[in-house]
């Protein structure tokens, strides 16, 4: 009988002291960019050894899901591969949010092309006329080339879904401010989605961030004007800026960050936060040297 | 005793067990009555849950009906929703793309339907006939994803072999693929509707010397018609409102399809790609829900024309 008495009480104290465990430790939810959703997750895990009391629930679905999450303030820190919309930030300011950017690193994003296409280089000219609407590259051969397995030459231009971070810069920093889209491209959902479908076609082109790079699609080397040199991208290249299509990657507090989410901010900046950026292959904010 | 002493006896005897029953019959009557409520609230539920879902979509939607320009949303093609200077809401494309995948989806999955429930409804008897059914529907179990990933990973790669096209994700892929999914439903209704056809039609026809195929034909299909025709706005509704599997297939391109191998977008996976990533009570995100209020409407036009048909049969 005592002895029953004796398990029953040391399980209650267990769990009492499993609860007030679980109380103490704080939860952060980080939330948004695809892109960044792979080094966020190695982030949180690198930071749990660093502060065990600190739990980071990271969760990815596009930089548009992490911004509305941020606005309709249901996240502590919202990821993004693309700036704030003027938009966005005067519907946070309308539910009561005030949301303060971080740059937490850099991404080229490369332009990908199947192996078999003879192209190579391209200029931001000549990506914008495949792009754009109204100014249309409808042919390989109106870039000069001839890509063999692809009937009729015709270009399959692969591109986001309009929410996408990606799609968002990419826009901006390819067909220019105002620049439109053309109709008719085909909007995969996901980066990885755009590579697979480049790998499989010999006709296609297609963007995404340089760390979705495999062995089977070839990267552009990407020139700022006709005739200017070319460069290609790379982590490097990203850090020092030479890369024509490298944009900032961000992450979102709701106002001046406090408290443990400022330590995680502070620590994600650090050398150690951006050695893992870094390994992921991302450019790092700030010049790091890592082991 | 007189009968008219029996009955005052039985009836007061009644009284008295009456009294001892009420309490009985009483909570007889309560379980009675809370049965009867709860039937109810089922029978209902479904009335509740369709004007729930509207009054919803229409919330979130009306904003953006009330000041959208008519014209440019069903007029013109460019669906740019998430520009920040000059957002273009045209879903003319994505009418069209929906249009086409469902167009072909029923040129696939009519003849398919329709032979298969003039075999399993006239031809096939015993065995053959339970197994078929069973397959049939087995088949409508399938869940649309895996549709949608066979029309990614096998239909792709041999659309491209077989016809020699640059990208295996288009209508005709699309088209397919959403034909077989709604086949089997199709062809449950086209039975049940040739199985409604009295068998004195057919031992007419036949008495009067007709063929099997002449039987089919000229009596069993006209005698039909209006369930079939019902089992084919099923089909259409189902095409209309699929939306992973037509997501996975179509190739997701905004664009109005100029043949069988281009890409287009359709209605419902344009709300299935976006509406997560959208600020709640964003332009775009209103835009969204009333594609939704539309489509809502659209397929609950040829759901009920498609029931008014079939009830029709029955009682004709």
């Amino acid at each position: 009988m005592i002895r029953r008495r004796r398990i029953i009480a040391t399980v209650l104290v267990s769990t009492g002291l499993l609860a007030l465990g679980a109380y103490a430790r704080t939860a952060i939810q980080n939330k948004g960019s695809d892109t960044l959703v792979n080094v966020a997750q190695a982030w949180a895990e690198a930071y749990a050894k660093k502060a065990p009391e600190v739990a980071i629930a990271v969760s990815g679905g596009g930089s548009g899901t992490g911004i509305a999450a941020m606005i309709n303030g249901t996240v502590d820190i919202a990821n993004s591969s693309r700036r704030m919309k003027k938009s966005e930030i005067d519907l946070a300011t309308e539910h009561g949010q005030d949301p303060v950017e971080h740059i937490v690193g850099y991404d080229a994003l490369a332009v990908f092309l199947h192996p078999d296409n003879p192209a190579s280089t391209l200029s931001l000219k000549q990506l914008s006329s495949i792009y754009a609407r109204g100014q249309e590259f409808g042919n390989w051969s109106d870039l000069g080339v001839e890509v063999p397995g692809c009937k009729d030459n015709t270009i399959i231009v692969v591109s986001r879904q309009n929410n996408s971070g990606t799609y968002a810069y990419f826009q901006e920093a390819v067909l220019g401010k105002g620049g439109k889209y053309r109709q008719g491209t085909l909007d995969m959902h996901g980066s990885k989605d755009v590579v697979d479908l480049v790998e499989k076609t010999p006709c296609a082109i297609g963007y995404s961030g340089l760390a979705y790079a495999t062995d089977h699609v070839k990267m552009a080397c990407i020139s700022s004007e006709d005739g200017k040199a070319c460069v290609s991208p790379s982590v490097a290249t990203a850090s020092n800026r030479t890369y024509p299509i490298a944009r900032p990657l961000f992450m979102y507090t709701n106002g001046a960050p406090k408290g443990d989410v400022k330590d995680y901010l502070d620590w994600i900046l650090s050398d150690e936060g951006q050695c893992i950026i870094l390994n992921k292959g991302y450019a790092p904010a700030h010049d790091v040297t890592c082991e | 005793m007189s009968p008219d002493v029996s009955t005052t006896e039985l009836s007061s005897g009644r009284t008295g067990v009456t009294a001892d029953d009420f309490d009985r019959r009483n909570l007889d009557w309560y379980v009675d009555k809370a049965v009867e409520v709860l039937v109810f609230i089922c029978g209902i539920s479904a009335i509740i849950f369709i004007i729930g879902i509207f009054t919803f979509i229409t919330k979130e939607g009306y904003a953006f009906i009330l000041q959208m320009d008519w014209v440019e949303v069903f007029t013109t093609q460019y669906w740019f929703p998430s520009d920040e200077g000059d957002p273009e809401f045209g879903i003319l494309a994505l009418i069209a793309g929906t249009a086409s995948v469902t167009g072909l989806a029923m040129a696939v999955a009519i003849p398919f339907s329709l032979g298969g429930a003039i075999f399993v409804a006239e031809f096939a008897s015993g065995k053959t006939r339970e197994v078929l059914k069973v397959l049939v529907e087995l088949l409508a179990a399938i869940p649309s994803v895996v549709w949608g990933f066979i029309g990614l990973s096998i239909m792709n790669p041999l659309i491209i072999k077989t016809f020699d096209v640059p990208v295996g994700l288009n209508v005709l892929n699309a088209g397919i693929i959403l034909g077989l999914m709604a086949a089997p439903i199709m062809t449950s209704i086209a039975e049940d509707a040739l199985k409604a056809v009295p068998d004195r039609y057919r031992e007419a026809a036949e008495a009067m010397g007709a063929t099997r195929w002449q039987i089919i034909v000229r009596v069993v299909l006209p005698a039909a018609k209006n369930g079939l025709l019902g089992a084919v706005l099923l089909g259409v509704g189902r095409g209309f409102g699929e939306t992973m599997a037509v997501l996975m297939a179509t190739g997701h391109s905004v664009n109005i399809p100029g043949s069988l191998f281009d890409s287009v977008r359709a209605l419902t996976a344009t709300i299935a790609a976006e509406l997560g990533e959208t600020a709640v009570g964003s332009e775009h995100y209103q835009a969204l829900f009333a594609i939704g209020i539309f489509l809502f409407l659209i397929t609950f036009i040829i759901n009920l024309s498609a029931d008014l048909i079939v009830r029709g049969v029955r009682e004709g």
